[in-house]
């Protein structure tokens, strides 16, 4: 079997114990290739506990700039004998596995066809380094001193990056050089450098950044606002408030009093995180939550609250797989339908799917606006593979010139030029209503906020005609908010087609690479990432012009096919799932693969002539 | 449904520094059962606001869900009020009084909505110190859903069902003091001379103050063998000793009795009077004030009145350290800090 041979074009995997450090020598490792003007995208993948289990890191380098999941992994750096058997197990054909040969292989580990590398990792530590903490961070040190070798990469890049990340810490710039110039030698002294596969410089990143999406998202509430944050800790979420808290000691003191503009706080509860939101908003602060599935779920009646009092609400969903406690350090798509319909008795809630950092950002920020605009809740669907890894995305922009929407807000001297104040009075047309902050005026603007039924007048009725009205009304308002959600991105791949992709958030960089995939096979395909629910028209028309609509999504239960199935009244037909729901993000290949199963035979006859002929197999 | 109290009102009815009258603090006609004890501690609080000279308008009225949690409709008209949903109030006046420091927050509860289903959310609140007033409407049983007994039920107690509660009773006032409450005080609806006072001075300590108001239900737990009755708790309540709350810039007329055994100055400037019948009980001191509770709880007797007031209390923006404006009156330029950091924040990500 040849080894295989790339430049700029693999994936390569880390297979650590957790707990060791070895997250910044792979994060180092990682962003030395952004430096030489790779697109990476690292991911984490790695266990609910603190130490001492099997943790792994993968990195895809593709100069192309696909930051998806490929799928298969060519390069195995194995520190970890608790995983090496499933490890080398993984490796492509051709690939390459490269381990601590301290202690020899067990030979019935070894396969022919890949292209195995011992690094006596712990041998070198060991000779060097006294302090058992030392020969334990080093290592992995080491070990990306030798891939710079093995891979040819920049060593000057490698150095100047530990110069930047110990800025302040110069007593260890030097140590983590000499680490890596250990490695660096012992691979050019032993082994012929580089391998088949290897990097060189190139200039495909411009002005891009890499950023976790939680982070970006934290960023995003300082910029969009909020003065209050109210949340329970929950993986993958909790980063989100980190974020928050960093950026608000530094931007968020008042310099005349040292004071802070702004209050967290860790709340008893999902329950209650959800309900200080609301109790702020409704003060007129703006305020928001962040969480995962299982506090999505504590939230429910809260939600059904803040859409029948129509209360602002803001709340990040950092998702994870479920259902229950499912995997917490696993990614899924899972809480779609459980946020679309949160609560009992007729609710819909606006969901705002971001797919990169920057997008976190942006939505992060405008959730505050629509929330206020609109009076409801916006549930940000971002999910743990956005939220917990580094991700190649556009710089951050705010636009200085933009100013906040409060929303409909009566103030003391919009309360005196009117005759009579009614919180749930459609005085414009548009659904929704007019609301005022507790305190404003001495006489006027007072109302009772209520989850029961009321009149226009917000006072308690149990006619059936009132209520009705109201829930009609409420209806008529999710109209509106079509107008205001941010629309699709449609990409037509420029071909006469009648069948077409559809999907969101994390799932765009796979989508995006299997729709290549399939168009040098002669498939073409249409692609929609859908940003938002409600649907925006743009999105019923695209699935009206072709005739077959791939979703893609990472849940078991084609959850956003169900959602638009229902909101547009679709039968089962016209929209085929593409699925993934194993905790790890989507691949090309599998996204390539489940499409081309309901595709059977070579595409020599137009597709959807076959299609019509019912010459293609369904499979779940 | 809502029904509004006719306007008319007598013309010589008393007005306050503020030139109202106390129709200016009601709110609609109750729909509470005749001889509700609740409607009096609604009548308690419109007095005591009415007499405090406070602007209806900045105060929030906050209740969760039951009977009591209705009662807010019945005051304070003016104000805003917020009944959300059962057991949850303590989250959402957290979140209120986070971003609005200035209002005053007068949470309403019930023993179903506190000591069941709201344990948890009134534990916490206790613990944050928030600067509210939380009064529990404590009848011992589930109004609205027909008279099952509820958390605070004494043991053996028997409602109109008959059947003696055979689980041993929460005592919110003892609850709160282990949880760190810095105002506590247990009162009963009957009793306006006490109750009155107490709302005042509960709205003028600084952090959070409960008055837990035995407030017993006519339709379903005013029976022989209950210890939420009229007629037991009129026999069995023995108080702390009288308390007099005189408001910030009052003067000190003959109306207040000489000879108080405490003055407490508030943190708004008011003047809390104690005068203390027994020397059992020393209210600045948290085990005294649980020892007392015991006691009484042993003897089958109900402490009232003031029962612990910690002087030096810090409330939750105190500890959060908040900025003294309230949050939401924040400007969007002190809040966003504009493009120029995300360009350092960019280049520190490459």
């Amino acid at each position: 079997m040849k080894p295989l041979q790339s430049v700029n074009d693999f994936v390569i995997k880390f297979a650590n114990v957790n707990g060791t450090g070895s997250a910044s020598a792979n994060n180092l490792f990682a962003k030395a290739l952004f430096r030489m003007g790779l697109p990476v995208s690292p991911k984490n993948i790695f266990p609910s506990n603190i130490q001492g289990l099997p943790t792994w890191y993968e990195v895809r380098v593709s100069e192309k700039g696909y930051l998806g999941r490929r799928g298969g992994v060519d390069i195995i750096l194995s520190v970890n004998p608790q995983s090496m058997a499933q490890d080398i197990r993984e490796i492509e054909p051709g690939g390459y596995f490269i381990y601590d040969n301290t202690k020899p292989l067990d030979l019935r580990l070894v396969r022919t066809d890949i292209t195995i590398i011992g690094l006596p990792l712990t041998r070198i530590c060991n000779e060097k380094y006294k302090d058992p903490r030392q020969r334990q961070l080093f290592k992995n040190v080491i070990y990306v001193g030798a891939l710079a070798a093995l891979l040819d990469m920049d060593f000057k890049v490698l150095t100047d990056l530990v110069a930047d990340q110990f800025k302040g810490k110069e007593k260890l710039i030097l140590p983590n050089i000499t680490a890596l110039e250990l490695g660096h030698q012992y691979a050019k002294d032993n082994f012929e450098c580089p391998l088949g596969i290897r990097v060189q410089a190139a200039n495909q990143v411009g002005d891009k950044i890499l950023l976790d999406g939680n982070t970006a998202l934290g960023l995003g509430a300082i910029y969009g606002g909020a003065t209050v944050a109210a949340w329970y800790p929950i993986t993958p979420s909790t980063s989100v408030v980190d974020a928050f808290e960093k950026y608000a000691r530094r931007v968020r003191i008042d310099p005349g009093t040292g004071r802070r503009n702004y209050a967290i706080v860790q709340a008893e509860d999902e329950l209650a995180a959800i309900g200080m939101v609301i109790g702020a908003s409704w003060n007129g602060a703006r305020a928001f939550t962040a969480t995962s599935g299982p506090g999505l779920s504590l939230m429910s009646e809260f939600l059904g609250l803040a859409y029948f009092a129509e209360i602002p609400t803001v709340l990040f969903d950092v998702q994870r797989a479920g259902p229950s406690t499912g995997m917490p350090t696993r990614t899924q798509q899972s809480d779609v339908l459980a946020a679309a319909y949160a609560s009992h008795g007729d609710t819909k809630h606006v969901l705002l799917f971001p797919s990169t950092p920057k997008e976190c950002f942006d939505l992060g920020a405008l959730s505050f606006d629509l929330a206020e605009r609109l009076q409801t809740p916006i549930i940000m669907l971002t999910d743990l593979d956005l939220g917990m890894n580094d991700n190649m995305s556009d710089p951050l922009v705010w636009d200085d010139s933009r100013e906040y929407d409060r929303g409909k807000v009566l103030s003391a001297a919009d309360l005196d030029n009117l005759e009579r104040f009614g919180r749930y009075q459609d005085s414009d047309g548009d659904a929704i209503c007019y609301r005022t902050y507790p305190g404003t005026h001495p006489g006027k603007g007072a109302y009772f906020t209520r989850g029961s039924s009321r009149d226009e007048q917000a006072v308690y009725t149990e006619k059936g005609e009132e209520y009705e009205r109201n829930m009609l009304r409420l209806l008529q308002k999710w109209d509106t908010i079509k107008e205001y959600v941010p629309r699709p991105e449609t990409t037509l791949c420029g071909k006469p087609t009648d069948m077409a992709v559809l999907y969101f958030g994390t799932s765009e960089e796979s989508s995006r690479e299997a729709v290549d995939y399939l168009s040098q096979e002669g498939i073409d395909l249409d692609a929609m990432r859908v940003r938002a629910f409600p649907f925006n028209q743009e999105v019923e028309d695209f699935i009206d012009q072709h005739e077959r609509v791939f979703v893609i999504e990472q849940n078991r239960d084609a959850q956003l096919r169900t959602l638009l199935m229902a909101e547009f009244e679709l039968g089962p037909d016209k929209l085929k799932s593409v699925l993934c729901f194993d905790g790890t993000p989507i691949s090309a290949r599998n996204i390539r693969k489940q499409i081309l199963e309901h595709l059977p035979g070579n595409n020599v006859t137009p597709l959807h002539r076959k299609i019509r002929a019912g010459g293609v197999g369904e499979k779940a | 449904m809502s029904y509004q109290i006719p306007k008319f009102r007598h013309p010589d009815l008393p007005v306050n520094d503020l030139g109202y009258t106390k129709a200016a603090y009601e709110g609609s006609i109750s729909t509470l059962c005749a001889g509700c004890g609740h409607d009096s501690i609604s009548g308690a609080i419109v007095r005591a606001c009415h007499e405090l000279s406070l602007e209806p308008h900045k105060i929030a009225k906050l209740s969760g869900i039951g009977c009591s949690s209705k009662t807010p409709t019945y005051f304070l008209g003016k104000s805003h009020g917020f009944n959300s949903v059962h057991g949850r109030m303590p989250s959402v006046v957290t979140g209120a009084a986070m971003a609005n420091r200035d209002l005053l927050y007068l949470g309403v509860s019930g023993d179903g909505d506190t000591a069941s289903i709201g344990m948890g959310q009134f534990a916490h609140v206790v613990r944050r110190n928030l600067n509210m007033v939380y009064i529990v409407m404590n009848n011992g049983c589930y109004g609205l859903t027909k008279g099952q007994d509820s958390a605070t039920a004494d043991e053996g107690s028997a409602s109109k069902k008959g059947d003696a509660n055979p689980f041993s009773a929460i005592d919110l006032c003892a609850t709160a003091l282990q949880m760190g409450a810095t105002f506590v005080a247990r009162s009963f609806s009957g009793d306006k001379e006490q109750l009155v006072p107490l709302i005042k001075a509960a709205m003028s300590h600084r952090g959070f103050a409960l008055i837990d108001v035995i407030s017993p239900c006519v339709t379903f737990n005013n029976t022989a063998a209950s210890t939420k009755s009229y007629e037991f708790v009129r026999d069995h309540a023995e108080a702390t000793g009288t308390v007099d709350f005189v408001p910030m810039r009052q003067e000190i007329t003959t109306s207040s009795r000489p000879g108080a055994a405490h003055e407490v100055t508030m943190h708004d400037g008011s003047v809390l009077r104690l005068y203390e019948d027994a020397d059992t009980l020393n209210p600045f001191d948290r085990r005294s004030a649980m020892m007392a509770l015991m006691d009484h709880q042993h003897e089958g007797t109900i402490l009232t009145g003031l029962i612990y007031l910690d002087k030096n209390s810090r409330d939750l923006h105190d500890v959060l350290q908040t900025s003294h404006r309230p949050l939401n009156q924040l400007e969007e330029s002190e809040l966003c800090p504009g493009n120029k950091m995300l360009l350092n924040i960019n280049a520190s990500l490459r």
